[in-house]
């Protein structure tokens, strides 16, 4: 979910120089003596109370226990991990329309890195290209246009995935397309919503007591989008960014709320989110998408109004409407628990088939799927050579 | 051979087709390795899989090593595929304790490949050969149709000389050992990355290629005992310390904040959200030394030219056995595992 790191800066049509001064400002966020004060002040404002919050974000899952928080924090504060990873909730019925359209004689298809290795029911973007399909990596969805402007004689499909981070990048992407003219170019638009869906998993009652809001999605939609979690929901949150400063910084924020009774909105990462959000990143995204009635979410179910899709006016740019894709709804093994780690009932190790049927390799699920899905991030950083449950004694 | 004992672990076999996740010096390189070549070739001396072999012949000691190179773009920031051939080759070779005698290079050139540039890589395999005191002796070249290949590849095998009673491997590292590397991680690669330009990234990050046999050498004067070394090629750090903790049965801790990175590497990696571990180095060398040995060698590599930045990064435990652990700046502990394919940037 999250922009991972300025995403937004290389799609910029100037380039980016790497200069020293960069990684100065990144380890004021690493410092230890800081993380130490911060958990010492966590400690103490939760005073031994069992508090859950759910980081939304699976950048924040993914940094979460790339430094190792998880363990440093007192055993009464569990972190659940959420619904944010947008890989990792796209349903296999939407790879499988991507591997469809990769698969097409005349059509490159053009994604993201992460995309590339996920599998559907028929194998992944990967094993298309293996088997002839033109698939090509790129880093912006502009990136897209250069690679249609550059192949005439093909089409260029854009499989567009992500939350409200990645959707402005893919509405400048039709914008432009359209005031352009370029015909061979079209979008398979995935783009999902983050609050229908965190609405829909506290729709049936849940014991979260507060939110670690996400940083980059908070860019966008601003700080004030979240006023719904404490008004309606009783739930505290801290929008965080993506540093261990940033998310320990937000737990002891939501601690602080839940301890005190007074759930509310705070914007600890208040260097990239303001209130009212992105209005221009706002204002793209409304031109060009409109809200889809229903989505199916890989793990959460069908979801009302919880994703986007192109509208009438960019319909020549359509890949759904061009190619006459149907929505093939493909369930995932039943033996999958992703449905209830991604609504937080459940941690990974918890499932049967974690690290032994379904591994980053060979991944039966959607949270195995992607490096911010919750089992992946257990899987890669916090697996110590014991079986996995042994995490919970280890806490 | 590049690749670890994995396979003999039980972990699936792959089948299907082959694909880029396969070359990519993880996981999936691995159970590749093991399943398909060492099933095949099955012997003592390729199941060891170090990337050398060390053969015996009346009384001496031959090193063997091979490696195929193929890079995008041919030249890049601190070399080119002709100079990367041979660096490559000859540290393999000093991997086994071994100085480098002659080299054999094998060319595939796709049609359309100009001749100047073609010649530019000779000239500059040639110097590299000559610094490194490896001619290359004989080879071999040949020609496919334009699409069928990426300009040139090329094909090194190298020929060394074990002179000293010593015979490194990555199945000999004890609890108690200490790791070094040799300098700053990860420059290769990320020059590599920023070359092709589709990033629009700007550095003035070059390769590390370099032969590191003298390297190599001062450590073997200054501490004989040494019991591994590897070097840090594609996969990274994170890589070859999983394959020495998997052949040794022991653990290998390192602490993330004493790993020698280059600021600028960091701010690249940070932006791209990779992790400097993963990303290949071509001029570096990791070593598995035993604890009274360690200062010795440090000194020896800081004292080198190519040693200066050296660090110890780590030590050899007990157990868990086969896993690589990193201590973090919040002092939390995470596992280093093998990467599943490619570090790629990530999207969201």
């Amino acid at each position: 979910m999250p922009d991972r790191r300025n995403r937004a800066r290389w799609s910029r049509a100037s380039r980016i120089s790497v200069r020293v001064s960069f990684m100065k400002y990144i380890d004021e966020f690493r410092d230890p003596a800081i993380l130490a004060g911060l958990l010492r002040e966590i400690a103490s404002a939760a005073d031994g109370r069992r508090i859950r919050l759910m980081e939304i974000c699976g950048g924040h899952t993914h940094a979460i226990y790339r430094f190792g928080l998880h363990a440093l924090l007192p055993p009464s504060i569990d972190l659940v991990h959420g619904p944010g990873c947008p890989v990792c909730v796209l349903p296999r019925g939407r790879i499988d329309g991507a591997v469809g359209l990769a698969r097409r004689p005349g059509v490159t298809l053009a994604t993201f890195g992460d995309m590339l290795r996920v599998p559907g029911s028929h194998g992944s973007l990967l094993d298309a290209q293996a088997a002839g399909a033109d698939v090509r990596m790129v880093y912006s969805p502009l990136d897209a246009l250069a690679l249609a402007r550059a192949n005439p004689g093909r089409t260029v499909v854009f499989f567009a995935i992500g939350f409200e981070t990645t959707a402005p990048g893919t509405a400048l992407l039709l914008r432009q397309a359209r005031a352009e003219g370029v015909k061979n170019l079209a979008v398979y638009c995935n783009h999902v919503l983050v609050i229908p869906a965190l609405r829909a998993l506290l729709a049936g009652g849940s014991e979260l007591d507060g939110f670690i809001g996400p940083g980059h999605v908070s860019a966008i939609l601003g700080g004030d989008a979240w006023a719904f979690l404490p008004r309606e929901y009783g739930k505290a949150v801290a929008i965080s960014g993506f540093e261990p400063l940033d998310l320990l910084q937000a737990v002891l924020l939501a601690v602080r709320q839940v301890v005190a009774g007074r759930p509310a909105v705070e914007v600890p990462y208040a260097r990239a989110v303001r209130p009212e959000g992105n209005r221009k990143a706002q204002a793209a995204v409304s031109e060009v998408f409109e809200t889809r009635p229903d989505f199916a979410w890989r793990g959460l179910g069908i979801i009302p109004a919880s994703a986007l899709r192109i509208r009438e006016a960019f319909a020549d740019w359509d890949a759904e409407r061009r190619y006459g894709l149907a929505d093939v709804v493909v369930p995932d093994p039943p033996v999958c628990r992703c449905g209830d780690v991604l609504r937080g009932r459940a941690k990974p190790w918890d499932c049967r088939a974690f690290g032994t049927a379904c591994t980053p390799d060979a991944p039966l699920g959607a949270c195995m799927v992607s490096s911010e899905g919750a089992c992946a991030a257990v899987h890669q950083y916090g697996r110590l050579g014991r079986s996995a449950p042994d995490f919970q004694e280890a806490r | 051979m590049s690749t670890s004992s994995d396979a003999s672990r039980g972990s699936r076999a792959p089948s299907g087709v082959v694909t880029l996740v396969h070359g990519a010096g993880g996981r999936a390189s691995h159970e590749l390795v093991a399943s398909v070549f060492v099933e095949a070739f099955r012997n003592p001396m390729l199941e060891r899989l170090e990337d050398h072999a060390v053969l015996d012949w009346g009384g001496r000691r031959l090193a063997v090593t091979t490696d195929a190179f193929i890079v995008q773009p041919i030249v890049f920031p601190g070399g080119d595929i002709g100079s990367l051939a041979v660096h490559g080759t000859v540290n393999d070779l000093a991997t086994a304790g071994a100085r480098p005698l002659g080299l054999a290079a094998a060319f595939i050139l796709e049609e359309g490949f100009p001749i100047d540039d073609l010649r530019r890589v000779a000239a500059s395999m040639a110097d590299a050969a000559s610094r490194a005191g490896a001619p290359v002796v004989t080879g071999d070249t040949k020609v496919v149709q334009r699409g069928k290949g990426d300009g040139v590849y090329v094909a090194v095998t190298g020929i060394g000389a074990v002179e000293r009673p010593v015979a490194p491997s990555i199945h000999r590292a004890r609890p108690g050992d200490r790791v070094l590397v040799s300098g700053t991680l990860g420059e290769h690669g990320v020059a590599v990355m920023l070359a092709r330009g589709n990033l629009r990234l700007e550095s003035d990050i070059r390769s590390d290629s370099a032969a590191l046999w003298g390297l190599v050498e001062a450590v073997l004067d200054a501490c004989p005992g040494v019991r591994a070394m590897r070097d840090p090629t594609r996969g990274g750090l994170a890589t070859v310390l999983n394959e020495i903790a998997k052949a040794s049965g022991v653990a290998i801790r390192i602490v993330e904040s004493g790993l020698p990175v280059r600021e600028d590497v960091r701010a690249a990696c940070e932006l791209l959200g990779i992790d400097p571990m993963y990303v290949a180095n071509e001029g570096k060398m990791v070593f598995v030394v035993p604890p009274e040995g360690a200062d010795a060698a440090l000194a020896a590599l800081r004292a080198h030219p190519l040693g200066r930045h050296a660090a110890m990064v780590g030590t050899v435990e007990p157990e868990p056995a086969g896993v690589v652990l990193a201590e973090g700046p919040a002092g939390g502990t995470r596992r280093v595992d093998l990467l599943t394919g490619d570090p790629l940037p990530r999207i969201c």
